[in-house]
């Protein structure tokens, strides 16, 4: 596709990394074999030893990944990317390839909870501590680097407040510290911001959620801009001296760029294994072909519902930075112009059982534990996540009794409304009664 | 691998091998905004086949020091002066664009020095528009941009360098802002980009040369389109001719058929 511009991003949605084979088809055949025959011994060694492009088994790569990875790459504007079983496998490979036992991570405390999870438990139990800090507190973050501090993290929106990560200043701060600034885009998707273009330096989604947006599929994706100097940090021997483990490279010196890349796969995914299937890479692209259609969508709906529900007078509080009252209203504005999300929490002024009551109440939202889904979803973290915490522990959480999470879908809004509407007064009789 | 040339420190990536002095060795040059790393699929292929591999970055450009080279004619001083800093009687020269001028000259002004030449994605004169290169200046994000847009010819590139995955179109406009931030002192981007405007010696050159030549053209070479070779073919008419299906970035858009053309010269 020569030509005289960039390609802008609907394009890239349907066409980057996918060309048409030999057989002819348009859409993007599913290469659902776990290797590939090698031309000759020399071919094969040549694949092993990185001085030919090619497949080998698909663990490491295979071709309809590959279209992922690559579509995934542009729509984020970065050099490549790698498809791995989950986001949470996507986060665990991310961290791994940079460091071993010894190291330090300084992460936003607004964390998705498995992230939080693998972070301050399971790392940890490998040698890897992890400093949490509020996101929006650039003092916190300088103070809790250590000499071994190899990586700031966090989320475009952070759960559960959906905390708006000024990336520019926290990269700036990591930058200064000679470590990168890996980002959870999962809730953002590459539609609402591009990381790279703000500082970060890795990023990773659940393409579970937006980018396959269908509630069909499983699967992660952790994606290189390129930018960081890994050499010139000095922190990084992984990365810029020999590693005995794949043929004594110097990975920073096969790729003035990619040297995260190359050993993320030829060692991550070799050892690791949490690879991606490749009839999940299928669905995952079929997703991203109306990423920007659904987005737009996304977004309007979610506009409606949170006017409706900012006005409603059973709402106490709604938690989405399009609102003034949100800390994040302002550098919502300046860094996600297109919204920041459709997945956000809200009150009801009322006790847990009215929480309940909304819940059961709701028939066009479906109750359960995902979000970023074409369907609008519901939680109610009182009764099901959190549901061990007495209301001071809740407190704590940040999560209130009435705390109800939403993801809104692509549902008509005037439906959407409605279903919330009638669940209000539901749980508004139910505050009555008791 | 470091050598010193010219009283400064030269960097050549060696394709993950030890030099053999039993072995002949093949001198990659790059061309502007880029450096060693664009060769290295090609290069790890010959270093595990028989040669030596010395891909370099020209000096002021990533690990090498010293000034950029202001002039194709310096620039094959340069490369000259690696030969004997590396001892070698002779060499084959693989040159990429900006690259591919310095290896063309440096195989004139010694041509029993040089065992082969490949010129790829070359073109006779290598004008850069005034626009471009002011904006290389003022405007070098801008620029790069669409340099980036004039090098590449697909939007799905079979598997590249660096293996599948790689977006290339990204990796490409990634590498070029590091290779321009590699230099604070002197502005790379520019400085190649004059050294191609300026260049008037090819057609002399390419009457001296006395190797085996091998032109790599792109069918959808955008910034040295193969219509601007003609000329140095011509003059040329024991050279061969592989035209392979990519833009200018042919290394990754075609690693395959780059290195099967290389193949046909590297016997």
């Amino acid at each position: 596709m020569a030509g005289y511009s960039d390609p802008h991003f609907d394009t890239l949605a349907l066409h980057a990394g996918a060309s048409v084979d030999a057989t002819g088809a348009r859409a993007v055949p599913i290469h659902l074999t776990t290797s590939f025959v090698f031309e000759s011994s020399d071919h094969a060694a040549s694949l092993f030893n990185l001085e030919r492009a090619g497949h080998v088994y698909s663990r490491i790569s295979n071709p309809t990944n590959a279209v992922l990875e690559q579509r995934v790459s542009a729509l984020e504007g970065g050099i490549g990317a790698i498809t791995t079983s989950s986001g949470q496998a996507a986060l665990h490979l991310a961290i791994c390839t940079l460091m071993g036992a010894g190291a330090h991570i300084v992460a936003s405390t607004a964390l998705y909870g498995g992230s939080h999870n693998l972070l301050h438990y399971t790392l940890k139990r490998f040698g890897i501590e992890t400093t949490f800090v509020n996101p929006s507190d650039m003092d916190a973050w300088r103070a809790a680097v250590r000499p071994n501090t190899k990586l700031f993290f966090g989320e475009t929106v952070g759960n559960p407040g959906l905390d708006v990560l000024d990336i520019a200043q926290v990269s700036a701060i990591a930058h200064d510290n000679g470590v990168p600034l890996l980002v959870d885009s999962t809730l953002t998707s590459p539609w609402l911001i591009k990381p790279f273009e703000h500082g970060a330096d890795l990023v990773y989604h659940s393409a579970t959620k937006f980018l396959s947006g269908h509630g069909t599929v499983v699967g992660g994706v952790v994606v290189d801009g390129g930018s960081f100097d890994w050499e010139r940090s000095g922190k990084f021997d992984e990365l810029s001296q020999v590693y005995a483990g794949f043929h004594n490279m110097v990975f920073s010196e096969e790729s003035t760029v990619g040297a995260f890349l190359l050993r993320a796969r030829r060692e991550g995914l070799r050892d690791f294994g949490a690879c991606m299937s490749p009839h999940s890479a299928w669905l995952i692209l079929q997703g991203i072909e109306t990423l920007p259609l659904r987005m737009a969508r996304h977004m309007g709906n979610t506009e409606r519902v949170v006017e409706f529900l900012a006005a409603h007078p059973m709402v106490s509080r709604v938690g989405h930075p399009m609102l003034e009252s949100h800390p994040g209203h302002a550098l919502a504005k300046k860094l996600l112009p297109r919204g920041a999300g459709s997945v956000f929490s809200f009150d009801i002024a009322g006790s847990r059982a009215q929480g309940q009551k909304f819940i059961e109440t709701l028939q066009v939202f479906s109750h359960l534990a995902n979000v970023g889904d074409c369907r609008s979803l519901v939680i109610h973290p009182a009764s099901t996540t959190h549901f061990r915490m007495d209301d001071a522990a809740l407190r704590n959480s940040g999560i209130g009794p009435g705390t109800i999470r939403l993801s809104i879908g692509l549902e008509d809004p005037d439906d959407l409304i409605e279903d919330l509407k009638r669940a209000l007064k539901a749980a508004e009789k139910a505050g009555a009664a008791t | 691998m470091k050598y010193q040339v010219q009283g400064t420190s030269l960097y050549a990536y060696t394709g993950g091998k030890a030099f053999n002095p039993a072995q002949p060795t093949a001198v990659f040059i790059h061309g502007v905004l880029n450096d060693h790393s664009v060769w290295i699929l090609q290069t790890r292929f010959f270093a595990h086949h028989g040669w030596n591999v010395l891909a370099i970055d020209l000096p002021g450009h990533c690990k090498s020091a010293g000034a950029p080279p202001a002039s194709v004619e310096a620039a094959a001083d340069v490369v000259l002066a690696l030969l004997d800093a590396a001892g070698l009687e002779r060499a084959a020269l693989i040159g990429h664009s900006f690259g591919a001028l310095i290896a063309l000259e440096a195989a004139a002004r010694a041509p029993q020095r040089v065992s082969h030449l490949a010129l790829l994605g070359v073109a006779y004169p290598l004008r850069v528009s005034a626009a471009l290169l002011e904006a290389s200046v003022s405007a070098p994000e801008k620029a790069i941009a669409m340099v980036n847009v004039f090098s590449h010819s697909m939007l799905a590139p079979p598997p590249s360098a660096l293996g599948p995955g790689t977006w290339i179109y990204g990796a490409s406009r990634a590498l070029m802002r590091r290779v321009l931030a590699s230099n604070t002192d002197t502005n790379v981007f520019y400085t190649g980009f004059k050294a191609c405007d300026s260049y008037t010696g090819a057609e002399a050159a390419i009457a001296q040369v006395q190797c085996p030549v091998l032109f790599v053209l792109g069918n959808a070479d955008q910034m040295a389109p193969p219509k601007g070779a003609q000329g140095l073919l011509k003059l040329a008419p024991h050279a061969r001719t592989a035209m392979v299906p990519a833009g200018h970035q042919m290394m990754v858009e075609a690693p395959e058929e780059v290195l099967a053309a290389l193949k046909q010269l590297l016997r």
